[in-house]
C-alpha cells in the first residue's frame, strides 16, 4: 500500500539523516571502539537514583503540575541564579519539559509563523532544521568556521538576516564541535538581535560542561532576558540522559503559550525524574564539578593527541566532544568514518551529519574512560599511519 | 590527592607525554614529579594487577583479625613488625573497632593457612585471640571490576 498520500508531506519531506545508516552499522558491529555516543559514560550519581527510588517507593506516581513541580520550578530558578545570574519567577517564567528536546520543540512551535525565517548556526545539534520545518517556517542555515573555532560572528548573523527573521537558535557550548561563546562574542550577537529585532532560543544543555571558564547565557546581557528562552536540562550536567527531564525558561507570555502546548501535547513530565531533578539541583553540584575535572583530563588527552597525529583539532573549550580537521587525509568525513571503521574497529562521527559545513572534519565524543580513549587513539594513529 | 599520583595509582601504563597532555603541564616537570614521588617512597613500585579468579593455582588468601596485647612503649607497632616479617602475610593493618589488627594471608592451601595460624601467628607473644576469613570470591579489587560482563556499554551511538 502506498502511505505517501495518509502521511504529512512535511515530514516525508524532511531528508532522512544520513547518518542513521552508518549509525546502524556500528550498532550491529561487534568489538567496535566507539568514540560516538553522545551522552556521559557517568551514571547518574547514585543519592540522585535513590530520590528517584524513593518517590517510587512512597507512592509518588501520579501526573505533576502541567509546569512541573512548584519545588523543582524553584530549585531550577535558584540554580540559573546561583550559576549564570539568571532571574526567573518559579510561577510564570518556568516550564519542566522532557529533555531540553522537548522544550526545544515546543519553544519553535511557539514562535514560529509559517514563512516566518528561523537563523541556525551550523555545524550544530541536529534537530533544529527538521523542527523548523515542522512548523512551515523556514530554517536559515549559517556556517561558523574553524578559523573563528566555531564561534558565531555578528557579521555572519547580520548577512543571513532577512525582513523574514524571527528567530535565532544559539548553541553553545556545541554539539559538535565543542565550540563556546564568551562574553565578548554574545554581546556582539546581542547587539544584531536587539538592531534587528530578533528572539532568541538558547540551547544551553551543556552549559555545565566548560573547561577553563565559566559558561556566560545570553540572557544575562542587558536588554536580552526579555528577548530570550533559555534551554537547559539534567541529561549532561547530571548524566540523567534516560530520565528525559529539562525545562525551558523566559519571558512569561512566550511561557505561558508553550505551557498550554506542553499541557495537550504531553501533560506533564516524568515525575520520578522530576523528584530526582530536584536532589541533583540541592545537592548535586560536587557531583559535577567531578565529573567536569574527569572530562578536563579526557579533553586534554584526546586534543593533544589528534595535534600530534597531524588531524588539526581547534581548542574545545565545552561539551565532551573535539571536532577535529580530516582534511590532511585527503578523504571526505563518510570515507573517512567508514575506512576507520572498517579497518580499526573504530567509530566517530562524519562531521556533515550536523550541516554541510561539518564536511571535512569528525565528531570524537571523548565521554569514555582514559583506557578506553588510550585504545581507539593508538588504533586511529595506526589507520594514519597505513593510509 | 594529587591527579598525577591519582592516573597513576588507576593505570601505570600512561606514558609521560599523555600523563603531560591530560595534566596540562611540561613533560620534564611531570617526570621530576614522579620521580620525586619514587625517591619519597610514595610510589613504592608499579606491578601487574593479576584477576585471580582466572588463575587456577593462586591459591587462598585469607582475612585475619587479631586481638593483641599492646606494649608499654611501643603500642601495636612493635607486635606489627614482628608478624609483617612473615612471608606468608601480604598486608597488615591497625585497625578501629572490635579488633586491633587486621592481616591478609595468602597460602597454597587451606592447610597451609591454618598451620600458619596455629603455629605461627598464635605462638606469638601477645596474641589474644585470631578469627580466620577465608575469600570464597573476587568481584573487584582495588577498584577494578573482575567480572567481564560489568564493564559492558550499553549507550548507543546517537547525536
Amino acid at each position: 500500500m502506498d502511505y505517501t498520500r495518509f502521511l504529512n508531506n512535511t515530514i516525508s519531506s524532511v531528508k532522512p539523516s544520513g547518518i542513521r545508516k552508518f549509525f546502524d552499522i556500528v550498532n550491529e558491529m561487534d568489538d567496535v571502539i566507539s568514540l560516538s555516543v553522545g551522552e556521559p559514560d557517568f551514571r547518574t550519581p547514585w543519592h540522585v537514583r535513590q530520590a528517584g527510588i524513593e518517590s517510587l517507593k512512597s507512592g509518588k506516581t501520579w501526573y505533576t503540575p502541567n509546569r512541573g513541580y512548584k519545588t523543582l520550578r524553584t530549585e531550577i530558578a535558584d540554580f540559573l541564579k546561583r550559576k549564570y545570574t539568571l532571574t526567573y519567577n518559579p510561577d510564570t517564567q518556568i516550564l519542566v519539559t522532557v529533555g531540553g528536546s522537548e522544550a526545544l520543540d515546543v519553544a519553535i512551535r511557539c514562535l514560529a509563523n509559517p514563512d516566518d525565517e528561523v537563523l541556525i548556526h551550523q555545524p550544530s545539534f541536529v534537530c533544529y532544521e527538521p523542527l523548523t520545518a515542522m512548523t512551515g517556517a523556514k530554517p536559515v542555515v549559517i556556517n561558523t568556521k574553524a578559523e573563528n573555532s566555531f564561534r558565531l560572528k555578528p557579521y555572519e548573523l547580520e548577512a543571513a538576516i532577512t525582513p523574514k527573521s524571527k528567530v535565532l537558535i544559539l548553541s553553545y557550548p556545541n554539539n559538535p564541535t565543542g565550540a563556546i561563546m564568551e562574553k565578548e562574542d554574545l554581546e556582539a550577537i546581542a547587539e544584531v538581535v536587539k538592531k534587528h529585532d530578533l528572539f532568541v532560543i538558547s540551547d544551553e544543555i551543556y552549559s555545565e560542561l566548560t573547561y577553563g571558564q565559566n559558561h556566560v547565557s545570553i540572557a544575562s546581557l542587558e536588554g536580552m532576558s526579555e528577548r530570550t528562552l533559555v534551554i537547559n536540562g539534567f541529561s549532561k550536567a547530571y548524566a540523567m540522559t534516560g530520565w528525559r527531564l529539562g525545562y525551558a525558561a523566559g519571558p512569561a507570555p512566550v511561557l505561558e503559550q508553550m505551557t498550554k502546548l506542553h499541557q495537550y501535547c504531553i501533560m506533564s513530565a516524568p515525575t520520578t525524574a522530576q523528584w530526582a531533578a530536584i536532589e541533583a539541583l540541592r545537592n548535586g553540584d560536587s557531583d559535577i564539578d567531578e565529573m567536569r575535572s574527569d572530562y578536563e583530563m579526557r579533553r586534554r588527552l584526546v586534543v593533544g593527541r589528534f595535534n600530534e597525529m597531524g588531524l588539526t583539532c581547534f581548542e574545545p573549550k565545552g561539551a565532551f566532544y573535539c571536532f577535529p580537521s580530516i582534511k590532511s587525509t585527503g578523504l571526505s568525513s563518510e570515507e573517512f568514518c567508514t575506512r576507520l571503521l572498517n579497518a580499526k574497529g573504530v567509530a566517530v562521527v562524519p562531521g556533515d551529519a550536523f550541516g554541510e559545513c561539518g564536511e571535512g572534519h569528525v565528531r570524537v565524543s571523548y565521554s569514555y574512560s582514559l583506557n578506553h580513549l588510550k585504545e581507539a587513539l593508538k588504533r586511529i594513529e595506526e589507520f594514519l599511519k597505513e593510509l | 590527592m594529587d591527579k598525577l599520583l591519582k592516573l597513576l595509582s588507576r593505570n601505570s601504563e600512561y606514558s609521560v607525554s599523555e600523563l603531560a597532555l591530560m595534566l596540562g603541564e611540561p613533560e620534564d616537570y611531570v617526570r621530576a614529579r614522579i620521580k620525586k614521588y619514587e625517591d619519597d617512597g610514595i610510589i613504592k613500585g608499579y606491578r601487574a594487577l593479576v584477576n585471580y579468579e582466572k588463575v587456577q593455582d593462586a591459591g587462598v588468601t585469607a582475612y585475619i583479625e587479631l586481638k593483641v596485647t599492646p606494649q608499654k612503649k611501643s603500642g601495636f607497632d612493635e607486635i606489627a613488625k614482628r608478624i609483617m616479617a612473615f612471608d606468608e602475610v601480604e598486608s597488615v593493618y591497625l585497625m578501629a573497632g572490635a579488633y586491633d589488627l587486621s592481616i591478609i594471608v595468602k597460602g597454597e592451601t587451606i592447610q597451609e593457612v591454618s598451620a600458619f595460624v596455629s603455629r605461627k601467628l598464635s605462638a606469638l607473644d601477645g596474641i589474644l585471640s585470631t578469627a580466620t576469613h577465608f575469600i570464597l570470591k573476587r568481584y573487584k579489587d582495588d577498584g577494578v571490576v573482575l567480572e567481564d560482563e560489568d564493564i559492558s556499554d550499553e549507550r548507543c551511538m546517537n547525536y
